[in-house]
């Protein structure tokens, strides 16, 4: 995905000023495409799922300013909440999600409100 | 009851399973020479004919979960209501171990309130983690039962001379840990026993099992031993509690541990599944299994420690 992007980036390059405002306009489209597709690919690598009272994965690591969902496929409601209190998500019920933008870098271990032996970390780098 | 005792093999998964029953209805108990006695499953005839003091179980109603488990947990909440008002001699009063709702919402309170009201019979309540989950986490639970209660809903009261505590294990729970009663309700449970002499029977009950049931589900409370060691001096100690939707019963010394089945949905046994949570169960055994007085499994060294339960005390 990201070599296609440089190889689209360098091929627009190579070409005159002109040519490659044309290319340009050609090519818009099919790059912002493109995006729209990386970002819908990069938000489920970025998605948390609850199963069998589990967060899975249990560690994930992401990158400043990446937004994580965490969704919950249980018949039980469960939440999110940080150890430090970055973040609290309220009850989610079956198939309901939370979202949290990680500003900042750092490590923050997590667990269910409700089900507390429930725990995972997330790494921001 | 004599006890059937585990043979060598003791009881295989299969057994337990079969032995479990699900669609608790309320567990009769009676106190006699000071001591609570289960008299059994209400519906049963143990239970057909009690003298003197009564008063009933009852937990984990889950009103608003709809799920493949239980699509119906009104149906189930009212059926056992039903067999509180058939009851020949009413409890003196209900005490409900916590979940009455899934999610907390008013229109779940206000079923659950309708329908347990019509046992005519007061009840006593505690929340569980399922009841404190509104956006104002547990403001709806203390506006409905917090009258005359401390902190998060915790309270004492007395009745033909047992004295019985209402404790709340599920606020303000730990990442990792388990349920947790906290350093102020503590203290207040403290201060609560301190003038009881050392015969007064208690009664204590709370949501989730105070001691460890099985730490890996979560199902036990982080500083439930600092309870137990505060009520270890007394001569008769019955701990009721719910949360795992299954019948356990273990007794240690003077003091008598029991969860309530739920009138919702049945959870596994300990272990004996990759998770806890709603279990569904063939449809023609969602209500044919309300007979205890065979089981008896009890705690040693085998794998689970479910459902010790001497039905005639």
């Amino acid at each position: 995905m990201r070599n296609l992007m440089n190889q689209l980036r360098l091929a627009a390059a190579r070409l005159s000023p002109g040519r490659a405002a044309v290319a340009a306009m050609l090519l818009g489209p099919l790059v912002g495409a493109l995006l729209a597709y990386g970002a819908i690919a990069a938000q489920e690598a970025n998605e948390v799922k609850i199963d069998n009272f589990v967060f899975n994965p249990a560690e994930l690591t992401i990158a400043v300013g990446t937004t994580v969902k965490f969704v919950n496929h249980d018949d039980i409601p469960h939440s999110v909440v940080d150890k430090n209190k970055a973040f609290r998500s309220k009850a989610l019920d079956t198939d309901d999600s939370f979202s949290f933008t990680f500003a900042n870098a750092g490590s923050f271990d997590y667990f269910c409100g409700l089900h507390p032996h429930m725990t995972g970390k997330i790494i921001v780098k | 009851m004599a006890k059937k005792g585990l043979d060598e093999k003791g009881l295989g998964r299969r057994e337990v399973l079969e032995c479990m029953l699900w669609a608790g209805t309320g567990v009769l108990w009676t106190v006699s020479g000071g001591i609570p006695h289960s008299v059994g499953l209400i519906g049963e005839a143990a239970a057909a004919e009690p003298t003197g003091f009564t008063f009933l179980q009852m937990s984990d109603s889950h009103i608003g979960f709809d799920k493949a488990a239980n699509p119906d947990t009104l149906g189930t909440l009212r059926e056992a209501v039903g067999k509180v008002k058939a009851m020949p001699t009413k409890p003196s009063f209900i005490i409900h171990t916590g979940d009455i709702t899934h999610l907390s919402k008013p229109a779940e309170f206000d079923n659950a309130d309708k329908i347990f009201g019509e046992t005519g019979v007061p009840i006593r309540w505690v929340p569980g983690e399922h009841d404190i989950i509104d956006e104002e986490r547990g403001k709806a639970y203390l506006e409905r039962y917090g009258k005359g209660s401390k902190g998060a809903g915790w309270y004492s009261f007395d009745d033909h001379g047992v004295h019985f505590i209402g404790l709340v294990n599920v606020v303000d729970l730990k990442g990792g840990g388990l349920g947790n009663l906290g350093a102020e309700q503590l203290a207040w449970l403290e201060a609560d026993l301190k003038d009881k002499s050392n015969s007064t029977p208690i009664v204590v009950f709370a949501h989730i099992p105070l001691q460890v049931v099985y730490k890996e589900w979560g199902w036990g409370t982080e500083d439930g031993t600092r309870a137990l060691e505060l009520l270890k001096r007394f001569g008769s100690v019955t701990v009721l509690n719910g949360h795992i939707h299954q019948l356990a019963q273990k007794v240690e010394g003077n003091m008598t541990f029991h969860t309530a089945m739920s009138t919702a949905f049945p959870q596994p046994a300990p272990g004996s599944a990759p998770s806890p949570g709603p279990m569904v169960v063939p449809a023609d055994q969602l209500r044919s299994k309300l007979g205890l007085s065979s089981v008896s499994v009890v705690q040693g060294n085998k794998p689970l420690a479910i459902v010790d339960k001497t039905l005639a005390g």
